[in-house]
Formats: structure tokens, C-alpha cells, sequence
């Protein structure tokens, strides 16, 4: 990295200060160039106060996985100063606030350290507090236009979108992202190496976080009921779906809604909300993070044992118990697979970017209804929560949603009788009711057991032909879940698996080590269960690596005890730190294997 | 132990509903309950009520968490769909199912250890929602199943088979009502049959939540001397209060009926409720009286019965959620989709 529409920056700034609105404009505006970019926000569990940092990369090639270093950091956090400086590259710049002086410890000799006194500026430019608060970092972000060539206009004409309505506070902004601006124009020698230059690069893209993406997809998919209890990351799908709502399923007569959002008591009554809205004939869904799983397991068993469709988004995060909310991982893989005491197993789809969130959401409901079934998204904060730049949302109008088999009145008066757990197609999936289509379709649903005709047993053979019909609806949701993507090269006889979020990071390092000379084939995952395919590329590579970010390698233990695969024949590249996964760790991790391997 | 069919038997000259249906025709599975076991006398008055009522069966779903009461909505209305959750969780079933189709008329039945303990969170936030429903707790102070420890709702000093007394607090499910705002509340006894199918019929035609604690009887468990959910203990302590007469929308109120002493409560859909005081001081539409009796009547001893407090004038939760009227399970897919370039003009918006 280091050049031309290539290179990363960094904002070192305090959460609950405005500095999100200026580092969005900033990647935005970038994005308006037609230049490929990136943003991460790596911010607290915190409401005000606390460092929090925005990432920014730049890529002419389309790379969007998190950098692995950054040519620039803007310190504005005098907490976070020492941090913040050690992070830029050699060779790098730190621009900070000379308001006042800068500890002469944190000096470094390798890096060029541009001042600049946003805070003095602030003060002189604006009088009241809220105002010398926010517009500092309009001001670094003007700096920022000037040191890396970023064509005010842009920025300019997305205030004026945002504030139009708003003249002072449109005026304030401006005259605050130009002090910044000629600050830099004065003082440093503009643009600096590494800087922008338009492309062409994003016509057909946007950018969109996957919560937002999520959201979309159940309103295209024709959910009407969401119920949820807040937790970070997952909040923002719920609400998104309620804006979303409040603008496409009113009605325009009434101003009544065709959808039911209900906040519940906690994840225990969302999951049962979903369930009994599921059970009804609705599509329904729940939006929640790890901590809600471990709450819901008692209901996903009793939808996986009475079969009900239900859609749950697991946005995961990082940890056991509340862990760090605000950090991102991989680490529900094995409690979504198998949540719920008893032999239960359970579909899982992996979007890997907010494109991908909507298709899948999409998915999930008609998977949950065909296979009557509980049916988990896996995403994860990454994606959830940040901006990614992805192709834009496409919709055929000729979609329509699977119901799976439902009996109507008139399909019901040609049966001689009613049985609600009958497999009569082979393959595991018999035909339901809904409540209210009439005495013939009446069914009891029970979580205790029960037979093929739904009434309640305790002799052994009817039980086990019910848990055992529920094994073969679940082998063959194999091959009906989103199948693996793969990112092939000739000749190469080294594999990478990996899933969900780390597809950018993996793809990027495919490509590092190929220049390196070691020709690796990536297959990310998209699906569980595993089809023919996953099995496959693992029989195909004599050696395989597993990229994942949790710590127990939870996608390595899935493909060995689902497909057989020895465990020991997967090298597990782990990272469970808590942040979006960089090339660097992928290379490092095979580099390191093979020079191991042969030394 | 697998569940029994009762035969289809019916007499020719079995009386018939305004459905043509018979009372056999709102029974269930044969009961698997201890023989004299309350809940089964609370089954009969289900199946009474919703006979008189003439419920479309098959427009019914019978909602339950776990338990022996959450076992008896396979006793009756063999015809409606039916929901045996888990523990202490129908309210949310119930909740999410009302929420996706609401022209459905959802029967409820749970028990102290569903509601009062393990289903406690879940009670309160189904009576917030004001989810339409009845729902019916039956109230016998042990848990059954397990074989007899105290429930939350057991009182103080009550003895358990052993001789064990209870030293913890009784959680009153009415006054929990009253106190977060249940838009109908009623006591009754498995036992008065006169008393609890009206009071049934008056709830399952209320608009919103509507909770009734039924006490009824563990004949196996918590009928012996020194228990107070006995049925003995019941019937010497019970005080009816206010006496509940069902009246539906067809019939007419004549002036004979509506002598002094009675007062009319509007319901649901044109029927009423007709309550007879059997004190003049009162007033059943007042949840500060209503709460004060039930608490007077616990510090002498007594057990309030009766339609205890009732506002019809609340919003039930789809008011609450200004959901269309129509069933959100019958919007057409076109009403619910907002389609290819609604999405088209969208991505503009993230550029």
C-alpha cells in the first residue's frame, strides 16, 4: 500500500462527539470520487466519552478488508495520543491539535507529524460549546480534503444535502471544513504522497451496512412480524426495519400497518413471539447477538422439534458472556449449529457483506417456510455495523415467497385424514395448517413427544420416527442452503476455507501469496449444512487451511464432524481479537505453516 | 402413556348450539388428571362456555405453557389448533400469534408455576401488550407434575403434604393484574361452575387481556387439612363479591332484568356483561376499589371471587400497534413487497 487512491487512515477521536458524522462524509466523499473505500468504526461500549477510532481505507484494486496498517492517523483524542501515534507506518503521518503543545515522549523520528490548532480554530470560529465540540471534526476532515486531494465540492454538496434545511447549521459546517481545508493549504505542502484521484470504480455500487441490508431483505421477503429485544450489534436491523416500514407498509387509506414490530421483555419472549407469529402463518423473524442465542435455545429446540419456521439473525459478536459488545467475531458457529438441548441441528447461512445480508435474509424466510424450520443468518458486527461498499440491491419482481406446504380448506377435504408429521413426499417435510383453516386441519403442537399424527407418545418407535424424519428434512436442507463460493487459481494445491466476513481479508491474501509464488484456492463457505461441494474441495487439496475468527476453530470442528474430515488434516488460522480480520493475518498464518512444514 | 381419543359419541337428542354443534363437539381428548383433580371441572366449564358462546371451533387455538393445567387444552375443542409450549412461555406464542392473525379468538390456560414463577416476566409484559386473550390460570398452589413442591402463589403458612409449611410470600395473580394494569380481572373456583362459565364467556368476549385465577384443587398434592387451595379451604373462604351474568349480542335486555342492584358492562362486539352486586359499595369498573377488596379480603382470610374489575374502554394490542384490520397473514404478498423500483430509486439514497 502507500500510493495513489492507495493507502489507509485512521481518526483517533472521542465517542459521543460528532466525529462519526465527519468520518462518514469523508468515506462518502471518497466513494463519490469513484474510488473503492472502506470504513471501519472500532468504538466502545460506551454512550460519551471513551476513544473510539474510524478506519479508512482506500483501494484502487477493490480490496475492503481492514488494513493492516495506516500511512495516516489523525490524532484529535489526547487519551488515545500514544496509541494512536505507535499505529502509523514508518515513513507515515500524524496529524494532531497543536492547540496545545504535544508530549515530546511521543515523538517518534520516523513519522512526519503535521499540527494543526483545531481546537484554538474552534474556539475562535464558533461560540457556543456544542458547536466547538461538533465542528472540530469538520474541520480535520477539511484538513484531511486538502492533505489527500479530496475535491471539496463533494463534501460541500453532501452538507448541503444534509443541512438544507437547516441554513445556520449548513453555514457553520462549511466555514468549518474550509478552515481546516486552508489551513492545511497554508502551512503543508498539498496533496501529500498518497492521495485521491477520481475513478470510475463505483457507479453500480453503494454503500450499506448489513444491519440496514438485513432489514431490507425481510421487507422484500414479506415479513410482518419482528420481534426483538436491543442489543448491540443486532439493533440496528430491527430499527431499519421499522423506518423501512414506516415508509413501504403503511397504508396510504388508513395510515394502519401491515407489520407488527414488538420490542420484548427479553430474547426468551422474541424468539417465542417469532414462534407462535410463525406457527400462525406470518413470517416472522427476530434480530439478536450471541448473549440473545444462549437466551432462545429452549424455543429454537421446541421450533426444531414441532416444526416452525422462524427466522433468527444472529449478528455476532465478541466473547462469552457479555464479552466486548463492540467487538467483532465468529464465535457462535457451534452454539447455532446445534442450539437446544437434545439431538437438535439447525441451517445456518453465511453472508459475507451487506449484499449478501439482504439475498440471504431473503433466503431464510423461504428455506424456513419450505423446510418448517428454524433458520439463522450468521452475521456479524463487521458487517452488521459498518459501511461496505457493495454492488448495488437488485429485486425480480417475479419473486415470489416459498411457502413450503400448506394445506388449504379445499386441499384439506380431498386427505382421508389429517396428519401433521406424516412424510409423504420422503423427503422430511410434511404438509402443515394454519389456525383457523377449518376442524379437519385442527393439530396440537406439542414440545413433548409426539407421533407422525402430532398426538402425544411415549412408546419409543413413534417418537423415533419423528426425530428421525426431522434428520433427513435437515440432509436435505444441504444442498437447498446457499452453496460455497470459490476463488480459484491454476495449479494450486493449497485450499482456505473460511466464512461470513473474512471472505475480503482471505481473497486479498490469495493474491499476496501468489505473488509470494504459493498458489492457494479459497472456498468460503456460505451455507451449513455442508453440500457435496464443501466435501469436495476438502478431498481435493492436500493441504487445507480453515480462516476463522474465534478461538477454538468452531468452523474446523463443524466440517470434521459433519463430513469426517480428519480434524488434524485442517490447519486452523484463528484470530479472535475482536476486530475485522486483515490480509496480513491470512498470509502470516500459511506462511508460517509452510516454512514450519518444511523446516 | 400415549393420549386417548374419546369415542365420537353423540346423543340424537343432544341439544344443539347456534352452530348446530353439541356440547360433545367442544370436548377433547380424554383427561390423563388425577381423577377429581379441579382442572378438569375448569376443562368443563371451557367447553360450557365456548358451547353456549357458539365459537366457531376451528376459529379457536388453545394456547399452554407446561404443567398439569397446561396439559387440558387437549381436553377440549378437539377442532381448534392447538399450542403446548414451553414453560411459562405461551405468552409470547400467544403474543406473536395474535400479532399475525388477529381474527382468531386465542385460549390461553396456564397454571402458579407457569405464570407466577418460571412464566412471571412473561404474564406481566402479555397483560401490558393487552393481548386479546383469556387467559385462564389454574391456581392449586403445589406443582403437580414434580410431585408436590410450593408453587409462588402457595400462602403462608399453608402445609405441604408432608407437613411442611410455607414460609414465602403468596404471589396473587389478581392483584399482580390489577397492579400492571389487566383490563379484566376475575377469581373463581373450580367448584362453581354458576359462577365461572359466565365469568369465562364475559372474558373470552373482552376486548384485550383477560385473566382468570381459577383455584383449583391438586386433589394428589394439596387437598389435605392445612393446605389453603383445598377444596374445603375454598369453599368455606370464598366471597363473592359481584356475580357475573353473560348476556350475547342477540339477546334483548328486558326491565324485569335490569332491576336495581344490577349494572350493565358493554363488551366486545354488542355483548355485555351483567353484574349483580351482592354489596352495594362495589364498583367493579374502579381498579383502586377493586384492588382494595381483594386485599381486605386476603387480610381476613377471605378469597375475593367473582368478575373483579373490568375496563372496556382499554386498547387492546393491536390498537396499541395500529396494525391494519385485516389478519397481517392474509396481506397479499403485492401489499407487503414494495418491489423492483421502489429498490432501484432506494439505492440512490446510499450513494
Amino acid at each position: 500500500m502507500s500510493g495513489i487512491n492507495d493507502f489507509a487512515f485512521k481518526m483517533g477521536t472521542v465517542n459521543g462527539t460528532g466525529s462519526a458524522s465527519a468520518n462518514g462524509l469523508l468515506m462518502q466523499a471518497i466513494f463519490r470520487m469513484g474510488i473503492p473505500v472502506t470504513g471501519k468504526n472500532l468504538f466502545p461500549s460506551n454512550i460519551q466519552g471513551l476513544p473510539t477510532w474510524y478506519e479508512i481505507r482506500v483501494s484502487k484494486d477493490g480490496y475492503t478488508a481492514r488494513p493492516a496498517d495506516v500511512d495516516l492517523v489523525v490524532a484529535i483524542n489526547p487519551a488515545s495520543y500514544a496509541k494512536d501515534i505507535a499505529t502509523v507506518r514508518a515513513g507515515g503521518v500524524v496529524l494532531y491539535d497543536n492547540s496545545a503543545p504535544l508530549d515530546p515522549t511521543l515523538h517518534r523520528n520516523d513519522v512526519t507529524f503535521l499540527g494543526v490548532p483545531f481546537g484554538r480554530m474552534c474556539n475562535e470560529a464558533f461560540v457556543k460549546d456544542r458547536d466547538r465540540t461538533l465542528l472540530r471534526n469538520m474541520m480535520y476532515a477539511g484538513t484531511l480534503c486538502a492533505l489527500l486531494a479530496l475535491d471539496m465540492a463533494i463534501p460541500e454538496q453532501m452538507l448541503a444535502e444534509k443541512f438544507g434545511k437547516k441554513p445556520k447549521v449548513l453555514e457553520a459546517n462549511i466555514k468549518a471544513i474550509r478552515l481546516g481545508h486552508d489551513y492545511a493549504r497554508e502551512h503543508f505542502a498539498c496533496p501529500l504522497p498518497f492521495h485521491l484521484e477520481r475513478m470510475q470504480a463505483t457507479d453500480n455500487a453503494i454503500l450499506m451496512d448489513g444491519n440496514t441490508a438485513v432489514a431490507l431483505g425481510a421487507l422484500y421477503a414479506g415479513a410482518t412480524v419482528g420481534a426483538w429485544y436491543p442489543i448491540t450489534p443486532a439493533t440496528g436491523v430491527m430499527e431499519q426495519f421499522k423506518a423501512l416500514c414506516e415508509q413501504y407498509r403503511v397504508d396510504p387509506a388508513t395510515g394502519l400497518h401491515r407489520y407488527a414490530i414488538m420490542q420484548a421483555e427479553d430474547e426468551l419472549a422474541a424468539a417465542g413471539i417469532v414462534i407462535g407469529a410463525g406457527w400462525a402463518g406470518a413470517r416472522a423473524f427476530t434480530n439478536t447477538s450471541g448473549p440473545g442465542i444462549s437466551l432462545m435455545q429452549e424455543f429454537i429446540g421446541l421450533a426444531y422439534y414441532t416444526d416452525i419456521p422462524a427466522v433468527f439473525v444472529d449478528v455476532q459478536r465478541c466473547g462469552p458472556a457479555t464479552g466486548m459488545p463492540t467487538r467483532t467475531q465468529q464465535a457462535d458457529l457451534l452454539s447455532l449449529a446445534y442450539a437446544s438441548h437434545g439431538d437438535t441441528k439447525h441451517p445456518i447461512l453465511f453472508p459475507a457483506n451487506p449484499h449478501e445480508c439482504f439475498s440471504m435474509t431473503v433466503q431464510a424466510f423461504d428455506l424456513a417456510e419450505r423446510f418448517q424450520t428454524p433458520i439463522f443468518v450468521a452475521s456479524d458486527l463487521d458487517i452488521g455495523m459498518n459501511d461496505w461498499m457493495v454492488p448495488r440491491l437488485e429485486w425480480d419482481d417475479a419473486y415470489r415467497p416459498d411457502r413450503g406446504k400448506v394445506l388449504d380448506a379445499e386441499e384439506l377435504a380431498q386427505l382421508p385424514r389429517f396428519s401433521r408429521y406424516r412424510d409423504v413426499d420422503g423427503d422430511g417435510i410434511a404438509a402443515r395448517t394454519l389456525p383457523g383453516v377449518g376442524a379437519k386441519g385442527a393439530y396440537f403442537v406439542r414440545g413433548s413427544g409426539h407421533d407422525q399424527h402430532a398426538a402425544y407418545t411415549e412408546e419409543s418407535a413413534p417418537y423415533q420416527e419423528v426425530v428421525d424424519r426431522l434428520a433427513r428434512k435437515f440432509a436435505h436442507a444441504a444442498e437447498a442452503v446457499p452453496q460455497p463460493a470459490f476463488h480459484l487459481q491454476d495449479d494450486a494445491d493449497i485450499g482456505i476455507v473460511c466464512l461470513g466476513s473474512g471472505d475480503a481479508a482471505v481473497r486479498e491474501a490469495a493474491d499476496m501469496l501468489r505473488e509470494q509464488g504459493i498458489g492457494v484456492n479459497v472456498m468460503r463457505i456460505r451455507g451449513f449444512p455442508f453440500g457435496a461441494a464443501v466435501r469436495a474441495f476438502l478431498d481435493a487439496h492436500e493441504r487445507i487451511f480453515v480462516v476463522e475468527q474465534n478461538r477454538d476453530a468452531q468452523l474446523r470442528a463443524l466440517l470434521a464432524v459433519e463430513l469426517g474430515v480428519p480434524r488434524d488434516a485442517m490447519t486452523p488460522i484463528l484470530d479472535y481479537a475482536g476486530l475485522p480480520l486483515t490480509a496480513a493475518t491470512v498470509v502470516d498464518g500459511v506462511t508460517h505453516h509452510l516454512v514450519g512444514a518444511t523446516a | 402413556m400415549t393420549s386417548i381419543a374419546k369415542p365420537p359419541v353423540s346423543h340424537p337428542s343432544a341439544r344443539v348450539n347456534a352452530l348446530g354443534l353439541t356440547l360433545r363437539d367442544y370436548e377433547g381428548g380424554m383427561s390423563t388428571l388425577c381423577a377429581g383433580c379441579g382442572h378438569d371441572s375448569v376443562t368443563a366449564a371451557i367447553v360450557q362456555a365456548t358451547w353456549e358462546l357458539a365459537l366457531p371451533p376451528h376459529r379457536a387455538a388453545k394456547m399452554s405453557g407446561i404443567g398439569c393445567s397446561s396439559k387440558t387444552t387437549a381436553y377440549f375443542m378437539k377442532q381448534s389448533h392447538g399450542f403446548n409450549s414451553v414453560h411459562g412461555r405461551m405468552p409470547s406464542v400467544t403474543s406473536g400469534a395474535a400479532a399475525a392473525n388477529r381474527a382468531l379468538t386465542y385460549i390461553g390456560v396456564s397454571g402458579d408455576g407457569d405464570s407466577l414463577s418460571i412464566g412471571l416476566g412473561q404474564l406481566s409484559h402479555a397483560i401490558r401488550r393487552n393481548v386479546n386473550m383469556l387467559y385462564v390460570l389454574e391456581n392449586n398452589g403445589v406443582y403437580g407434575l414434580t410431585k408436590g413442591q410450593f408453587s409462588a402463589s402457595a400462602d403462608i403458612g399453608s402445609t405441604s403434604k408432608k407437613g411442611e409449611a410455607n414460609e414465602q410470600a403468596p404471589i396473587d395473580p389478581v392483584l399482580l393484574a390489577l397492579t400492571l394494569g389487566a383490563t379484566f380481572v376475575a377469581r373463581s373456583f373450580s367448584g362453581d361452575k354458576r359462577q365461572l362459565v359466565p365469568i369465562l364467556k364475559a372474558g373470552l368476549a373482552h376486548n384485550g387481556f383477560a385473566i382468570v385465577d381459577v383455584i383449583s384443587p391438586c386433589v394428589t398434592f394439596n387437598d389435605h387439612e392445612g393446605s389453603t387451595k383445598s377444596y374445603a379451604y375454598t369453599r368455606a373462604h370464598e366471597r363473592e363479591e359481584v356475580h357475573a351474568d353473560f348476556v350475547p349480542l342477540t339477546r334483548a335486555i328486558t326491565m324485569e332484568e335490569a332491576a336495581s342492584g344490577v349494572s350493565e358492562v358493554p363488551l366486545h362486539l354488542g355483548a355485555s356483561v351483567r353484574l349483580h352486586a351482592t354489596s352495594s359499595d362495589y364498583d367493579p369498573t374502579s381498579r383502586a376499589s377493586a384492588y382494595a377488596h381483594v386485599a381486605a379480603c386476603h387480610a381476613r382470610g377471605e378469597l375475593a371471587t367473582g368478575l373483579l374489575f373490568v375496563d372496556e374502554s382499554s386498547r387492546d394490542m393491536h390498537l396499541l400497534m395500529h396494525t391494519v384490520e385485516a389478519p397481517l397473514v392474509d396481506l397479499p404478498f403485492e401489499q407487503l413487497c414494495p418491489g423492483r423500483a421502489a429498490l432501484d430509486a432506494l439505492m440512490d439514497e446510499y450513494r
